[in-house]
């Protein structure tokens, strides 16, 4: 046992001494539930905005306002003719163009109807499609507005709750999703490489011979990578809690049971990874092909899963944060207890002691 | 090395087009239908025939559509109440409630937008059908609101990601190889043989730098035209005003690959330190998200980000075919930015033995 706890410290030490290994450790986290949270955003505020105002009256000039004094919109300048209106796309930073037609209060007041033209860049097509969205909305505010002693006929109006989430936070996606893949780079990519390069300089060997056990030298590997894990867990829940406001509407000792379930089941993902490769640059890029990128993409962590192609749908299936994320969303924001997540809980739990039993048998037939 | 460097861009390209898609086709909808009339099942069957919406489920409890929700099982619920038909006639106004889930804010606001026109269609509709008389002796002022996406009219969003593909490909390529590569010398010692050599520093590096310049302009080429290929991306502008902007935002590029081997001692502290630079960088360039929408501090440092101006220019040369005259701020931008930071690089090696 003090042999054991000597290595550990040892292990602990030679993570502590490379300030490019800490970056990656509480530099990552941070950095990307900041970005996440604050940067990652497709909400409509401040879209610079052009108007081509062929009219010039007293409607137009109030539809004008309407639009920005909405607080979306910005007038980044007024053009006077069509022409002009590829030549300010082409600068960039001109993201939709609202024109009206000539005679405007004239032809709403004397024929009843009067015509107002969007255009939006929709080289980024979902914010030209917002953009679109609001602006409508706006100027069909202002046509009730002067209808008002007219009662629209045959009106359907929508209530919409946005539920769990009803100020759209971006954090609320990103933090659930930051907490996997942050463990999931911890303990399989740095444990995996930790224990190849072990390998790598036959440093192993000595290790074998010492009087330390096998299982002992795993598990003093893998324990200071538990203990660093669970820390990060704990900070991304507290960054959430305390700067994006993020609840913990289940139960936390909940979350936490999960979150180590998952360390563990990374932790035997990196044990197996390690007995597959011989050298710390094959242990880095089967992570990063066989973990990093489909936590980042096919786990639902940014992009949602049910706008892929069938095949990559299949795939996300055996990724294992997938149903982890899902476990996170529901116990931290729909607040649900153990019950609607056994399944998503039994499929984590099948995967470890499949990974553990893997590496077990391919540890031995080394040893042997 | 050669088969890396065309596997990368097809995988790239054929799995991140694919899976990094924030378009909204299949959002799924339960139904709570408990009006049963013929207006709301038209309103039902306008929504099934939105491409973007697809019908998940119908119930009748609004309770059963709540516990669907909270197993995922759908995105959004729409539920006509009832009398939803008789109030529409003869109060002229009738409710319905739309819950959405709105984990992810992004496609919560979209699914909103997509709902609202569906809605404002079908109000459209039947006020054209049976509304007609309800106008009688009232004078109703409209305005036509017509509109337009240039640049995309499909608002097909893989046009919209491949040129940032692209940037992380190029990237990538830089600054991995050519951090690895030094690296790589230094752990085999073999950087001290060159180091002994009476060849000048400049000369030492240039002949490291161009190889990888030459091979990401390649990678940039190879991957452009799959894109055309694959995805029909438009290409609008000038490819040889593209090219150059490419060359310089390289130049870039190569420099912090330079500055990171100078900064770690193993391939392993180059591949960290590496992932961080380029996840923090490529987040904020603005990928997947406009740059206006981020808070204020973040533009401000985007400035010093040189990802954010290639993501910018690449945009703009092949989706809105902008010229020089549109994008010479960039140039000069990235220009200023590749000598700072090559002289940076150079001024850090040290060629000691």
């Amino acid at each position: 046992m003090k042999y054991f706890i000597g290595f550990v410290k040892k292990e602990f030490l030679h993570i502590i001494r490379d300030f490019r290994t800490l970056l990656l450790l509480f530099g990552l986290p941070v950095i990307m539930i900041l970005v996440f949270g604050y940067v990652i955003r497709n909400e409509i505020v401040d879209v610079k905005v052009a108007i081509l105002d062929n009219s010039k009256d007293e409607v137009t000039m109030e539809i004008t306002n309407k639009i920005l004094s909405s607080g979306f919109f910005i007038l980044k300048e007024n053009i006077n003719k069509s022409a002009d209106i590829e030549k300010i796309f082409k600068t960039g930073k001109i993201k939709e163009v609202i024109i009206f037609e000539p005679g405007f209060a004239r032809k709403l007041e004397k024929y009843g109807s009067a015509d107002v033209q969007l255009i939006a860049d929709a080289s980024d097509p979902n914010s030209a499609s917002l953009v679109v969205n609001y602006t409508q909305a706006i100027i069909a505010d202002y046509i009730k507005e002067i209808n008002v002693q007219v009662k629209q006929p045959l009106q359907i109006i929508p209530e919409v709750r946005m539920m769990y989430n009803p100020e759209l936070k971006s954090a609320f996606m990103f933090v659930p999703g930051t907490m996997a893949m942050i463990l999931m780079l911890v303990s399989a990519m740095m444990t995996s490489i930790s224990i190849v390069r072990e390998k790598e300089f036959g440093t192993m060997e000595t290790l074998l011979v010492s009087p330390l056990k096998p299982l002992h030298i795993i598990l003093g590997k893998v324990t200071p990578y538990v203990l660093l894990s669970f820390v990060n867990a704990v900070t991304i829940i507290l960054l959430g809690y305390f700067v994006f406001g993020l609840p913990v509407r289940g139960s936390i000792f909940l979350l936490l049971a999960e979150s180590i379930l998952f360390i563990t089941l990374a932790l035997s993902l990196g044990i197996l990874i390690s007995t597959f490769s011989r050298s710390q640059q094959v242990a880095m890029f089967i992570s990063i092909f066989t973990l990093m990128l489909p936590t980042i993409l096919l786990s639902g962590f940014i992009f949602p899963i049910e706008n892929m192609p069938v095949i990559l749908q299949w795939i996300s299936y055996i990724v294992p944060p997938r149903y982890f994320i899902i476990i996170i969303r529901n116990i931290m924001l729909k607040g649900t207890d153990f019950m609607h997540i056994w399944v998503e809980t039994s499929v984590i739990l099948g995967m470890t002691l499949l990974f553990i039993t893997l590496s077990v048998v391919k540890f031995k037939a080394r040893l042997e | 090395m050669l088969p890396i460097m065309f596997v990368v861009p097809v995988v790239q390209l054929i799995i991140l087009v694919h899976a990094a898609t924030m378009e909204m086709k299949h959002i799924e909808l339960y139904v709570v239908d408990n009006d049963l009339s013929e207006t709301s099942v038209k309103l039902i069957s306008a929504f099934s025939g939105s491409p973007f919406f697809v019908l998940k489920n119908a119930g009748f409890s609004m309770e059963e559509a709540k516990s669907a929700m909270l197993e995922n099982e759908t995105d959004a619920i729409l539920h006509i109440p009832v009398n939803f038909e008789k109030m529409l006639y003869s109060r002229n106004r009738a409710d319905i409630q739309i819950l959405i889930d709105a984990i992810n804010g992004m496609k919560a606001g979209l699914t909103n937008a997509y709902m609202s026109a569906v809605l404002s269609g079908f109000n459209k509709e039947i006020l054209k059908e049976k509304g007609s008389n309800r106008f009688i002796n009232v004078h109703i002022k409209k305005i036509q609101i017509d509109y337009a996406y240039w640049y995309n009219p499909q608002l097909n969003f893989k046009f919209y990601m491949v040129p940032g593909i692209l940037v992380i490909l190029v990237s990538m390529i830089g600054l991995f190889l050519t951090a690895l590569n030094i690296v790589r010398e230094k752990e085999a010692g073999t950087i001290e043989q060159i180091n002994v050599t009476p060849i000048l520093k400049y000369q030492l590096l240039t002949g490291k730098l161009v190889p990888f310049w030459i091979i990401a302009l390649i990678e940039l080429g190879f991957g452009l035209a799959l894109g055309k290929i694959l995805f029909h991306i438009p290409v609008e502008g000038s490819v040889l005003l593209l090219f150059s902007f490419a060359g310089l935002f390289l130049l870039v590029v190569l420099g912090i690959g330079l500055l990171i081997s100078t900064m770690a001692n193993t391939q392993q502290q180059v591949m960290f330190m590496v992932f961080f630079f380029m996840i923090t960088f490529i987040l904020m360039s603005g990928i997947f998200t406009p740059e206006e929408s981020m808070p204020f501090w973040a533009q401000k440092v985007n400035l010093l980000n040189p990802f954010a101006y290639f993501m910018r220019v690449i945009r703009m040369i092949l989706l809105k075919g902008s010229g020089f005259k549109e994008v010479y701020k960039e140039f000069a931008a990235i220009s200023v930015y590749g000598i700072i930071i090559l002289s940076l690089a150079v001024w850090r090696y040290r060629k000691v033995a």
